[in-house]
């Protein structure tokens, strides 16, 4: 027997077609059997589940292409069992999880295992990214093609840079077999080695070591170079600088296979972030100065940078609550991740259908997933959207067993109000 | 006047009133104004009245201050120019930082300091801080700054404990916060704390009830250094605005320089920094400074030359080529002094790498060098420091008093 669910009233936004009109889905069988502003205009057959949208964007699910869980290794700090719930409360139905966990994901069994998990939580669908070097370590490549057949969807050492440019050569080469995407966290790190923050006037103040901007952009262009001589695929997590943003615009003109994305804190927030000492706003990359962060919105508005992914590291208060040079980076983000990408819009640095796209179909699409779209006959994955609502971001609110997000106490517009993943609601406001 | 006793007496309304203030009979009171051979206390007030007197002057609207307890007694003559101790004028939990701190505040705790210098020269003890207990949490070693801050308190009558923590057990075992909620349930006054990490000092001092003194924090700050070689300067010139300061060496690494740089700014000196560029941080210029990588140059008629000493270990990697490079560019000899005022006055916050920055000639002529002076200016800062957080702390409990 068949179940039908119609979700009518909807402002059905699909940027992976522009699709902009008031209408109705009707999910079958997990996927997506009609969608259109005709669709059920002499009402609903009977029989049919009906769910009125109330006139709010209905949207393909939010994809994060990038979330560490932890698991295996720091379930304390996040599992995908909770990382799974966090994301669907923030209208996130797939994520990508990095492969920096304790043990390393770098072996055909881990990524079996954790695509395992991703079923056994239930909730949001799980693709693992794969380490490209043995134990993230840049020394030795990963089996990348059996990797590969295992469900691994890209390759990169995650919160690591792939130094060596004879490796990353190497890399990229090899990955062409298969197209396979490798990802860079750009970061030369004998310049980077030691920093804290952002080299600056803030990092001389504060008595703490500064991070040059420009190991960025060294990194992201010794990469270029090796992917013109490769003829690889490439993708530059979490840019933060105008220099790196500029240099990935140049590389799109001269037609390199390449990509980049941010995360909501390096257009949302710039160094001052860390006062005295905030150790919540420990990241890498460190948070830049104003200036970068308007060339990062800008990057996002010429859509040089194509997509927005939340770069979830939960940490634990004991990971935290050291002296910033002791402290570990990173900050939460998966529930944070849609009001923050709203914000863009309300800001009217990008139109809503940009903003969307930035969190759908761009990540999917570059890394070949069936997800971020709402075309006729692909998974029921979606989320509705009240865009216009204002809450307040609080910690002690958030589902990630972490706390550590840098926007507790921002005003936020925008939120999830519906979940949906093959069809099954898995998330629904109550208030 | 001669008589401190019958001066406080006289200010507060007489000996019924005084007596009702601190809670004994008026008799004993009197007994104040006798000489000792009578059952007297020769003219001064007991110390043990001291505080709860000021307190109780202070809820009746009286202005008394510590001062007024030495008021015309000759043998301890107050400093003319210290003013009263006055917590309005400082009214800061912790002293974490110079950055923050009004020139007034600055000018306040000065003040006080060089009213201690002649209390410490006397050899004499106040009991300003009787009753309190300070405890020393170093994190780093030090020798100089630990022993200052405990002879510091000692003076003002302080129970000093001193405790040091290698860094490295810190790292096995006990966190940092763990560390101050121990200490915190041991109820100390003051806490004085020195940790090889920028900002540790502010993270402790949010989870302490007690006052923090910052001893040096990582490359931050080390407050109370600056303050003492602001003192050494005003005591030396009479002024600290207008005056041209040469911060030479490795500016990078010390919190001895960004806590000048804060204090001299602010007090209106012009400040420079001259050293190597590996070893002058990025836009240090947007702190108020003049940056010179000639040495020649960056001392040129200046007031006050203030060398720093080369951190060695906190360089990760080659900031200089080597000592004896370093030396002969930045090293402090004569041919390089010469650039300065003739007058010119040579500071160093100790220790002293004698040929790496400093030359020994330079460092032991006594016409010019003020080193030794610092180290005693040292103390004389620790304590108006520690007078001020204690200040605008509760007062001690009471069975903390001896019984009248």
């Amino acid at each position: 027997m068949t179940t039908r669910t119609a979700y009518i009233n909807a402002r059905l936004m699909d940027p992976s077609c522009n699709r902009d009109e008031i209408g109705a889905l009707v999910v079958e069988d997990g996927r997506i059997a009609d969608i259109g502003a005709g669709v059920l205009a002499g009402g609903a057959p009977d029989g049919m589940a009906v769910v009125d949208c109330g006139g709010h964007v209905l949207a393909p699910g939010l994809v994060d292409s990038r979330v560490l869980v932890h698991e295996p290794g720091e379930t304390y700090k996040e599992s995908v069992a909770s990382a799974a719930a966090a994301a669907v409360s923030g209208g996130i139905t797939t994520i990508c999880t990095l492969p920096n966990t304790n043990p390393v994901i770098d072996d055909v069994s881990l990524v079996e295992f954790m695509i395992a998990r991703g079923h056994d939580a239930g909730l949001v669908k799980l693709h693992p990214f794969a380490a490209l070097t043995v134990g993230a370590r840049g020394e030795k490549l990963t089996e990348m093609g059996l990797l590969r057949e295992a469900g691994a969807i890209a390759f990169t050492d995650g919160t690591a840079a792939i130094a060596d440019p004879v490796l990353m050569r190497r890399a990229l080469a090899y990955a062409t077999t298969w197209g396979a995407l490798i990802i860079q966290h750009p970061e030369e790190p004998n310049l980077a080695r030691g920093g804290q923050m952002n080299e600056g006037e803030i990092a001389t103040r504060l008595g703490l070591q500064g991070i040059p901007p420009c190991a960025e952009v060294m990194m992201i262009e010794r990469d270029l170079h090796l992917v013109a001589l490769t003829g690889g695929r490439y993708h530059a997590a979490h840019v933060s600088t105008a220099a790196a943003i500029d240099a990935i615009r140049k590389a799109k003109g001269r037609g390199l296979d390449v990509t980049c994305d941010t995360a909501p804190h390096y257009f949302g927030l710039n160094e001052t972030a860390i006062g005295e000492y905030r150790t919540f706003a420990k990241l890498s990359p460190p948070l830049r100065t104003e200036d970068d962060r308007r060339a990062v919105v800008e990057g996002l508005a010429d859509g040089t940078i194509d997509i927005v992914a939340s770069d979830h590291i939960p940490q634990d208060p004991d990971s935290k609550r050291l002296p910033y040079a002791q402290s570990i980076a990173g900050a939460t983000g998966l529930e944070t991740l849609l009001p923050l990408v709203l914000e863009l819009y309300h800001n009217k640095a990008l139109s809503l259908m940009a903003a969307l796209r930035a969190v759908t179909c761009a990540p999917a699409a570059r890394l070949g997933l069936d997800a971020g779209t709402l075309a006729k006959g692909a998974a029921a994955d979606f989320t509705v959207i009240d865009t216009e609502r204002p809450w307040r971001i609080r910690e002690d609110h958030l589902l990630s067993k972490s706390r550590n997000t840098l926007f507790d106490g921002r005003p936020v517009q925008g939120c999830c109000l519906r979940t949906v993943i093959d069809g099954r609601t898995v998330f629904a406001r109550e208030d | 006047m001669l008589d401190p006793a019958a001066h406080v007496i006289a200010k507060c309304g007489g000996p019924e009133a005084v007596a009702a203030m601190v809670g004994i009979h008026p008799s004993n009171v009197h007994r104040w104004t006798y000489p000792k051979d009578k059952g007297g206390t020769d003219g001064r007030v007991p110390t043990r009245h001291h505080r709860k007197l000021i307190e109780a002057a202070r809820a009746q609207g009286i202005t008394l201050t510590p001062d007024d307890f030495f008021h015309g007694a000759a043998k301890t003559p107050a400093p003319a120019a210290a003013p009263a101790a006055d917590p309005a004028r400082f009214p800061h939990r912790h002293i974490l930082g110079i950055e923050g701190l009004t020139a007034d505040q600055i000018t306040y705790l000065l003040d006080r300091a060089d009213g201690f210098v002649a209390l410490s020269r006397s050899r004499r003890k106040a009991d300003l801080l009787r009753g309190r207990t300070m405890i020393n949490l170093f994190f780093e070693d030090s020798t100089r700054t630990r022993t200052s801050f405990e002879l510091a308190g000692k003076r003002l009558g302080a129970d000093t404990i001193n405790m040091s923590v290698a860094t490295s057990s810190v790292h096995k075992g006990e966190s940092l916060i763990d560390t101050a909620l121990t200490l915190n349930a041991m109820h100390p006054d003051v806490l004085v704390v020195r940790h090889p990490h920028s900002g540790a000092v502010d993270l402790l001092s949010q989870k302490v009830a007690c006052a923090v003194i910052n001893g040096g924090d990582g490359s931050h700050e080390h407050p109370t250094q600056a303050l003492l070689d602001a003192l050494t300067i005003r005591r030396r010139r009479g002024h600290i605005g207008g005056l041209t300061v040469a911060i030479c060496g490795d500016i990078a690494h010390s919190r001895v320089a960004r806590s000048n740089i804060h204090l001299l700014t602010t007090m209106g000196a012009r400040v420079r920094v001259v050293g190597p560029p590996t070893l002058v941080p990025t836009a240090i210029d947007r702190m108020g400074v003049e940056v010179f990588h000639d040495m020649a140059e960056g001392l040129k008629d200046c007031d006050i030359v203030m060398m720093l000493r080369l951190q060695l270990e906190r360089m990760h990697g080659t900031y200089v080529p080597s000592l004896r490079e370093n030396f002969h560019f930045y090293g402090l000899d004569y041919d390089k002094l010469a650039n300065a005022r003739p007058d010119a006055l040579i500071m160093h916050p100790g220790p002293i790498n004698r040929g790496v920055e400093i030359d020994t000639a330079v460092a032991d002529d006594v016409e010019r060098s003020v080193i030794t002076e610092q180290v005693e200016m040292g103390v004389a800062v620790r304590m108006a420091c520690l007078e001020a957080v204690t200040n605008n702390l509760p007062l001690p409990l009471p069975n903390a008093e001896p019984r009248s």
